[in-house]
């Protein structure tokens, strides 16, 4: 299986079957990409393929040949990362931080589609990314700073 | 705003934002660069049975399977009582009781391993009636006046039952653990954890020797939910590792997690209340608690549900009883707020049934009966400082119209969609009940000076996201006067740190931050440019207490205690049944806060936390006593989108014996929700709906929608 992970090309043998959660971080050591379910319902192993949003635990081996996969250790180098990061820092919207890796990557995903979303879309765009912790404010309202303070970035 | 609740970016931010954060099932390698074994346990599938015999299929090399024969020491989890064992004895007293484990180096070939397990049972009937119940682990009474005398001279006299169900934590970073041996047989044990102290003492028990130390790893939310229950999986990793002579790892998966770990009690409450003229004189209150197989914490969370059980109102003859039954489910433990949602719950709904009975409005009813200070509490102690209750109902009617509102949605509404809003009003006893803190915690913490002027805090309160790493921080670098960036906390590893107690009872950062605080006093007195050096500080109790004695109930408590109003405003869809919340509203008084976002976002979490327990978190069990909402699918918390309009605001009423006026926080935001919540959705019912149970779900909703049509 030939892909792209953070911009690098990679190539993996083994299993079709296997989820891209396990490989990512049992074969190529990105440990940022958390398992909170394994069934697709809380986010926190989200990463973009081709600038989409997935939850890598639903995800086949097979299914991403020649795709490029964008984890939080190639998006954290990243102006837009830097970004978001400083909007996070400056609202303390980071607590046990399990959560935080897919919820980093899904607001980037929600950006890319829409670099200036309401509360509301952002709110829709990480509705599917379970976090305990806040209460969800700190988050939303760090994304919205993000957007702004980041404009052009996306 | 006062400068040290301004914020700071936190200590922890920038690992845990760019997912450089280690947890525990991040590790690649054991310390010592050894492939770490993966274990697994074999689970209970009957809920009682004596357990006959277990044939082990032949292992391949490498893999162990591992059970009570194993333990060196003591087959007891130290938490209160020795009853919960390591693994199974001769009998399983619930479905997911530890019979055994299996440890090798390929998780497949262990899961494989693992069904080809044979348990071979005697099935028992199980207990799973809480009603049915008659084995009580903890059996509680307490009281003052003269309840018979409230009782004849009554005008009318209220009789109702409230039950609340389980609550899951649902942190998302499940219960692991990882235990190492090392060198001269010392074993490594970490993972994710509240309390290393009790970890420590519950390893230290089964290996039998104190050559040990664990380290909290970094911890993905907690909740109460990993106080004791990592004293269960680290014993057994430990005894595991100690097996194999390697390291092992057992991380749960999210099904295991939900289904075998410690929640929230569901309960029973029946209160009989006497009123005259108008107000409560009197209130006999009997609470049941399902502890479930093993008695764990639910002592400790009882005695906290009690106490709180005649809410923060001023009725003069009390009564209270309290059991915490076993039944042959998962043990019980802790859970943010730790047996007075319960209570709560029950005392505010009453109150709402009481007034609407009288035709008095709620709320003016609830002030009428609002504690002040110097008023005696509910054990005979005193409220010491300052009751800001009805300031803070003031404050948050300024914000969500409440009043208003509330006459407005009392009128007859008809069609699809009905509105109804409510307000609860409740404490939360800040630290450990009664002398726990004074007898048998007796905290420790240290100040560690190093050449270059960096301050090490060396204490056992673990970071679970509640900003710990920050605000101990703050406090030090404050009173030192220096900056924020010299003063460090690493998670603890009980090898370094003293015991300053648990990461428990909304106490961390009002006892142990106090201490910090003293202790940076008197270090800044012997400070000396360019040398090491170390000062201690050692936790004393406050002067001004009541003394507690637990066989009576009687006396302080808690020394202060932090408030809460909440206002939930909500919208239900007489078609589906769901609920929409419009507005979920907070106040809270936690004393000065160390750190405004950080507090705010304990707030908000907890608010919302309160908002799930009250509304879609169900979770029960069927009628073998298996738990069936074991997933994020059957077991709901909220999203992002379930209550965009969540406000919560800070109320301060300083505690001088707290650090710079703070008070416990943490669990505060959750305890009163369903209180609110569930009166919203009755006056939106309205029809004379009466309800008496949390969570209330969309299915509940449509069951009363159901009687209006039969009438």
């Amino acid at each position: 299986m030939n892909f792209y992970l953070n911009g690098k090309p990679v190539s993996h043998e083994g299993d079709p079957a296997a989820r891209l959660l396990d490989v990512l971080r049992d074969d190529f050591d990105c440990k940022s990409v958390k398992c909170g379910c394994k069934e697709g319902e809380c986010g926190a192993c989200a990463v973009l393929i081709d600038d989409v949003l997935y939850n890598s635990c639903c995800v086949a081996m097979g299914s991403i040949e020649e795709a490029h996969v964008l984890t939080l250790e190639g998006f954290r180098e990243t102006k837009q990362f830097a970004a978001l990061s400083k909007a996070f820092g400056e609202l303390s919207a980071v607590q046990c931080g399990f959560c935080i890796p897919g919820m980093v990557m899904a607001s980037h995903a929600l950006l890319l589609k829409n670099p200036h979303p309401t509360t509301d879309e952002i709110r829709e765009g990480l509705s599917g990314n379970l976090c305990r912790c806040t209460g969800y404010n700190a988050i939303v309202n760090a994304v919205e700073n993000a957007a702004k303070e980041g404009d052009g970035l996306w | 705003m006062e400068k040290i609740s301004q914020s700071v970016v936190k200590k922890d931010h920038a690992a845990k934002m760019e997912g450089r954060s280690i947890y525990v099932a991040d590790y690649n390698t054991a310390k010592d660069g050894r492939k770490i074994l993966t274990g697994k346990i074999l689970h209970s599938k009957t809920a009682r049975a004596k357990v006959l015999s277990v044939s082990v299929p032949d292992l391949p090399e490498g893999y162990f399977y591992v059970d009570a024969r194993d333990i060196p020491g003591d087959n007891n989890v130290n938490i209160v009582l020795d009853d919960m064992p390591v693994f199974c004895r001769d009998t399983v007293e619930y479905i997911g009781e530890a019979i055994g484990m299996v440890v090798g180096p390929d998780a497949k070939e262990v899961d494989r391993i693992l069904s080809g397990i044979n348990v071979e049972l005697e099935e028992l009937e199980p207990v799973l009636d809480l009603r049915k119940s008659t084995e009580a682990f903890f059996n509680y009474e307490y009281g003052h006046g003269d309840l018979q005398k409230a009782f004849a001279e009554a005008d009318k006299v209220f009789d109702e039952e409230f039950e609340t169900g389980y609550q899951e934590q649902a942190y998302l970073e499940t219960q692991g653990m990882m235990a190492e041996p090392e060198d001269l047989d010392r074993m490594f044990v970490h993972g994710s954890m509240q309390c290393c102290y009790y970890v420590h003492g519950a390893v230290k028990r089964v290996l039998g020797t104190d050559n040990i130390h664990i380290l909290q790893d970094v911890t993905g939310g907690g909740f109460g939910g990993k106080e004791a229950f990592p004293s269960i999986l680290a014993t057994e990793v430990a005894v595991a590792a100690r097996k194999a002579n390697a390291p092992v790892r057992c991380v749960f998966d999210r099904r295991e997690d939900m289904e075998y770990t410690s929640k929230r009690h569901p309960s029973i409450c029946r209160y009989k209340a006497a009123v005259k003229d108008g107000k409560v004189t009197a209130l006999d209150i009997d609470v049941i608690f399902n502890a479930g197989a093993y008695s764990t914490l639910s002592a400790v969370v009882l005695q906290r549900g009690l106490i709180a059980a005649p809410g923060i109102y001023n009725v003069p003859n009390i009564h209270v009883t309290g059991r915490a039954l076993k039944t042959n489910t998962s043990p019980c433990g802790a859970y943010r707020g730790f047996g007075a949602p319960q209570t709560f719950f029950a005392i505010e709904l009453l109150m709402n049934h009481i007034a609407q009975d009288l035709g008095v409005e709620p709320l003016a009813f609830k002030e009428a009966h609002l504690v002040k200070q110097g008023d005696p509490t509910s054990t005979c102690g005193e409220y010491h400082f300052p009751v800001p209750v009805q300031d803070m109902i003031n404050e948050i009617d300024a914000v969500c119209d409440y009043r208003k509102k509330r006459k407005e949605y009392a009128k007859a509404q008809e069609g699809r969609f009905r509105r109804g809003i409510g307000m609860s009003m409740y404490f939360h006893g800040a630290g450990f009940t009664g002398s726990g803190e004074r007898d048998l915690i007796k905290a420790v913490t240290r100040l560690h000076k190093y050449p270059d002027g960096k301050v090490e805090i060396l204490a056992s309160n673990g970071e679970i996201g509640q900003g710990l790493r920050t605000t101990f921080c703050k406090i030090v670098s404050h009173e030192l006067n220096i900056p924020f960036d010299d003063v460090f906390f690493e998670h603890p590893d009980t090898a370094r740190v003293p015991d300053s107690g648990p990461t428990v009872a909304s106490r961390s950062l009002m006892t142990v931050g106090e201490l910090l605080r003293r202790a940076s006093v008197q270090l800044k007195e012997i400070w000396k440019d360019g040398e090491e050096q170390e000062v201690e500080e050692r936790y004393k109790e406050p002067d001004f207490l009541i003394p507690f004695h637990l066989d009576k109930f009687e006396g302080d408590a808690y020394p202060t205690y932090a408030w809460g109003v909440n206002a939930v405003e909500l919208e239900v869809d007489t078609l589906t049944g769901v609920a929409k919340v419009l507005g979920a509203y907070g106040n809270f008084d936690v004393g000065t806060p160390m750190d405004y976002n950080i507090v705010m976002g304990q707030m908000e979490g907890g608010l919302l936390q309160g908002i799930g327990y009250s509304s879609i978190e169900k979770m029960d069990y069927d009628n073998k006593g298996r738990i069936r909402n074991n997933s994020y699918s059957d077991y709901l918390i909220p999203t992002t989108k379930d209550v965009p309009n969540l406000k919560c605001l800070l109320h301060v009423e300083k505690y001088p014996y707290g650090p710079y006026g703070a008070k416990g926080a943490g669990e505060l935001p959750l305890v009163g929700v369903p209180g609110a919540y569930v009166e919203a959705m009755e006056q939106a019912l309205g029809k004379g709906h009466r309800l008496n149970h949390a969570p209330f779900t969309a299915e509940d909703t449509l069951f009363e929608i159901m009687k209006e049509v039969g009438k």
